[in-house]
């Protein structure tokens, strides 16, 4: 096991290479200039050459990505060309922030999704298969930008029940288990489950519906194991997939929650990336981009070992 | 015995009922305030993020040689002493301007305010090779005192300026140049990135607590040298939230109690909900700016005026919910240097479609242009629904109008290049639509209308070229009193609109909304605006 997950990892190693590549490009390719987040638009040509001079700019690109990765891999991720802060310390604050909240979705949709999915796998072809389908396509559907919105007017100015933005009160940043710290992460948590919600409703509806027309299930039942036996070998053999999914959920729940962070100005890799996009702040934009992307090889190592654990079947092939 | 208990008793009713009305006199007031930025400006020294920053972490924490006026809202706002008690040229030299500082200023570590420290904040910017030289602030005021030749200290408390030529209008570039501590820069470990957490100037709040792109705490100063503007809340508190419906949503909340810029579709719903809306003229134009160059369509002055008799603003403004006000000229009716143009811009098709007519154009021969526009971004308003009116007004007199749509970061390279540049005339782009801030003489005429700031020497992006009104600007520079420059400015803004220099379409009004709980705020007619008059 540890030789796989040594091997695993170097495998990682030129998957975030080619990340941090393409989007060092990518960013490159954009029309507009990093100098824009420094500098007034009409500052004269001599203050655009210093600061270019200044933040290293004016080298090749290959060069200047070259740079960067020698120091990453020394765990600099260099200073934000906007902020001046050390891009680390702002990816670590808001990862934090954003695992906190797809932990939360993640939980809420992995959960929902799993006893939708089963009910209606259950009752296959009945007014509840129906009513979790119609769910879960709304789910996978749904501008969620849309229905941040429509919650928030909802839930925040009809009935002032949560706030409508921010992580804390006052715009506290110090995470607390606390009611009021909790009342923020509601709506926004409550965005962003739909997405897993609705793909794991599905996935777990037809996993369930094609196992219970399997042969071993038949002979279960002909061996007259109570329903709930039965069930727990249904969920066994589900489980894998299950767990593959809801990790690159997960994954993208990490960063794709751009749009609801912004929504909720939920100070997470979301709301970072948008920012840095915007700013063209090379820097910030790498460093986040690298850390997302190493969270999400760490993820889907994890379903791997997690797999062979629960199938041993995988384990054995 | 029993009179000694009663005593006893009322005092000690009285000592719990004092300490409550102790606690009910000394409660801090606390305004939160909801900012468009996706992140607290920079707080060294020279805020980044546009002019509309300086409101919140330029004049508040920091002071400027030369202030603006912006304590007040029915009228325009004028230069006033900051930390320069008083200024003036020297007779024989007009390039030297001495400055008499302030006595007894204190920085916010304590240490004091004189003119080492001046100096010291002007090689902070222009000094390359100083060691406090900050590649960061120095890209933000730089291009705002772009006159400095040269400073030394002349006395502890009096430095002189040299500029690059006789420039009259030098005082207007002071309030962007703020003073930020020496003494903390040391303290800090010569470090800017560590004074951005702590840092220190001479105004009127204080930096209590800074969380990156979530808070900023700033608290009152009640050491504040300047005792007329003293602040009226004792904490305000800005949290960045950069999207319009999130501000809006937050006010109505009550997570905030002031925002700016509220989407203008919410507006009836915060009214209704008993909000305040605040809006005064504001010193920016939303227009059309032409290419004259050979081979632009808009050489043409008939077509040019028929494009600004196309515009039925009034409509733009309903289109905006009245966040807006009709655009007669670049500057506002109420500016001292509108002056009075011949050329009177409002909305008359038939003189439209004459003047085209004379042209050689009509609906059905149109006149065919392309024009440059951001997809959105700050001070450029509802960018494309505006840009759509626009482009459908003038389909009406026969000017059929296509779009480069692109981000804003990219306009402001097309504009830096110029109407020349082979990005902008190589690709048939003849007109650019950009927001442009027009708050001193400098940046609301003179950049745009002195044919010696074509690219790559300015922003004179269409290369308009008037030798009456460069001479005006000459004049200008070298004319020291206020009235006959006011004049000189007035002819140079009128020439703009007699020759419909550009398209002008709407002023913006920099609207903020506000919870019943803010009891006062002047807005003044400027980006720079005063926190201190917030009183909740």
């Amino acid at each position: 096991m540890f030789a796989y997950i040594i091997k695993r990892l170097i495998y990682a190693i030129p998957i975030a290479l080619s990340v941090t590549v393409v989007s060092f490009v990518l960013v490159y390719l954009a029309p507009g200039d990093p100098l824009n987040a420094i500098a007034p638009a009409d500052a004269p040509e001599e203050v655009i050459q210093a600061l270019k001079s200044a933040y290293g700019l004016d080298k090749p690109v290959p060069v200047q990505y070259g740079l960067w990765l020698l120091r990453a891999v020394q765990g600099d991720l260099g200073t934000s060309i906007a902020s001046g802060r050390a891009v680390t310390a702002e990816v670590l604050s808001a990862v934090s922030n954003t695992l906190l909240l797809a932990g939360m979705a993640a939980l809420g949709g992995v959960l929902i999704g799993c006893i939708l999915g089963a009910l209606a796998g259950y009752r296959h072809g009945t007014w509840i298969d129906r009513v979790a389908t119609v769910i879960s396509v709304i789910g996978v559907s749904i501008p969620h930008y849309w229905l941040g919105l429509v919650l928030t007017i909802v839930f925040s100015i009809w009935l002032p029940w949560f706030p409508a933005m921010g992580a804390g009160p006052g715009g506290s940043s110090e995470w607390l288990w606390d009611v009021e710290h909790m009342r923020h992460l509601v709506l926004p948590a409550l965005t962003l489950s739909v997405i897993p919600m609705g793909i794991i409703t599905r996935t777990v509806r037809a996993l369930v519906a094609d196992m219970l027309e399997q042969e071993f299930v038949t002979a279960l039942r002909a061996r007259g194991l109570s329903g709930l036996a039965i069930f727990r070998h249904i969920a066994k053999n589900t489980a894998p997939t299950v767990l593959a999914v809801a990790g690159l959920q997960i994954g993208y729940l990490m960063g794709g929650s751009i749009l609801v962070e912004t929504v909720f100005a939920w100070p997470g890799t979301g709301f970072l990336l948008n920012t840095a996009i915007f700013q063209r702040d090379i820097p910030l934009l790498q460093g986040t981009i690298l850390v997302l992307c190493m969270f999400f090889v760490v993820l889907n190592l994890l379903v791997d070992i997690l797999q062979p654990l629960i199938d041993p079947r995988m384990g054995r092939s | 015995m029993k009179p000694n208990c009663k005593k006893l008793s009322r005092w000690l009713a009285v000592v719990p009922l004092s300490l409550a009305l102790h606690g009910v006199l000394h409660a801090e007031t606390v305004a939160r305030y909801g900012i468009s930025m996706a992140d607290i400006p920079l707080t060294t020294g020279q805020p980044d993020r546009g002019a509309g920053a300086y409101q919140f972490t330029g004049h508040t924490l920091y002071d400027p040689l030369v202030a603006w006026e912006a304590n007040v809202g029915n009228r325009p706002g004028k230069l006033v002493p900051g930390l320069a008690s008083e200024w003036k040229v020297d007779a024989k030299d007009n390039k030297k301007w001495v400055f008499t500082l302030r006595k007894g200023v204190k920085f916010h570590d304590g240490s004091e305010f004189n003119a080492d420290a001046v100096v010291w904040n002007l090689d902070k910017v222009l000094a390359d090779k100083s060691p406090q030289f900050d590649a960061k602030q120095s890209a933000q005021v730089r291009p705002r005192i772009p006159s400095i030749a040269s400073y030394r200290k002349v006395g502890d408390y009096a430095v002189e300026i040299t500029t690059k030529d006789v420039d009259a209008l030098f005082p207007y570039q002071l309030p962007w140049f703020l003073i930020s501590s020496p003494t903390q820069w040391e303290k800090m470990g010569k470090d800017w990135n560590k004074v951005a957490s702590k840092p220190s100037g001479t105004g009127p709040f204080k930096l209590d607590k800074l969380v990156p792109r979530e808070r900023a705490d700033l608290v009152k100063n009640t050491a504040y040298w300047d005792k007329s503007r003293m602040a009226k809340t004792d904490r305000i508190v800005l949290v960045p939230i950069p999207d319009a419906m999130t501000r809006a949503n937050a006010l109505l909340n009550g997570q905030v109690d002031i925002i700016e810029t509220p989407p203008p579709d919410v507006l009836p719903q915060l009214k209704g909900a008993g909000f305040k809306l605040v809006q005064n003229v504001t010193p920016h134009v939303w227009p059309y700016h032409f290419s004259t160059q050979p081979g632009s369509p808009w050489t043409d002055i008939r077509v040019r005026k028929a494009a600004n008799l196309a515009i039925d603003r009034n409509s733009v403004v309903s289109l905006m919910s009245g966040l807006a006000t009709p655009a007669k000229g670049q500057l506002d009716q109420t500016s001292p240097w509108f002056g009075k143009p011949s050329f009177k811009i409002g909305y008359d098709l038939a003189a439209a479609r004459a003047l085209m007519a004379q042209a050689g154009y009509s609906q059905a021969k149109p006149l065919k242009a392309k024009v440059i526009i951001a997809q959105g971004g700050t001070g450029q308003m509802l960018s494309l629904p505006m840009n759509e009116f626009i482009q459908q007004s003038l389909a009406e007199v026969g000017i059929q109008v296509t779009f480069e749509v692109v981000e804003l970061e990219n306009l402001y390279l097309h504009w830096r290049s110029g109407a020349k540049a082979d990005m902008n005339a190589g690709k048939g782009i003849t007109a650019i639509n950009l927001g442009y801030v027009t708050a001193d003489p400098f940046y609301a005429l003179t950049r745009f209308a002195d044919s010696r700031y074509v690219a790559p020497n300015g922003v004179n992006w269409g290369g308009y070229n008037n030798p009456k009104v460069d001479a005006a600007i000459d004049k200008i520079k070298t004319t020291f009193d206020t009235k006959t420059q006011d004049g000189l400015l007035a002819f140079v803004h009128q020439s703009m609109v007699d020759d419909a220099l550009m398209l002008w379409v709407v002023h913006d009004v920099n609207p903020h909304a506000m919870s019943p709980k803010v009891k006062e705020f002047v807005q003044a007619q400027h980006w720079f605006q005063d926190l201190t008059t917030i009183r909740m």
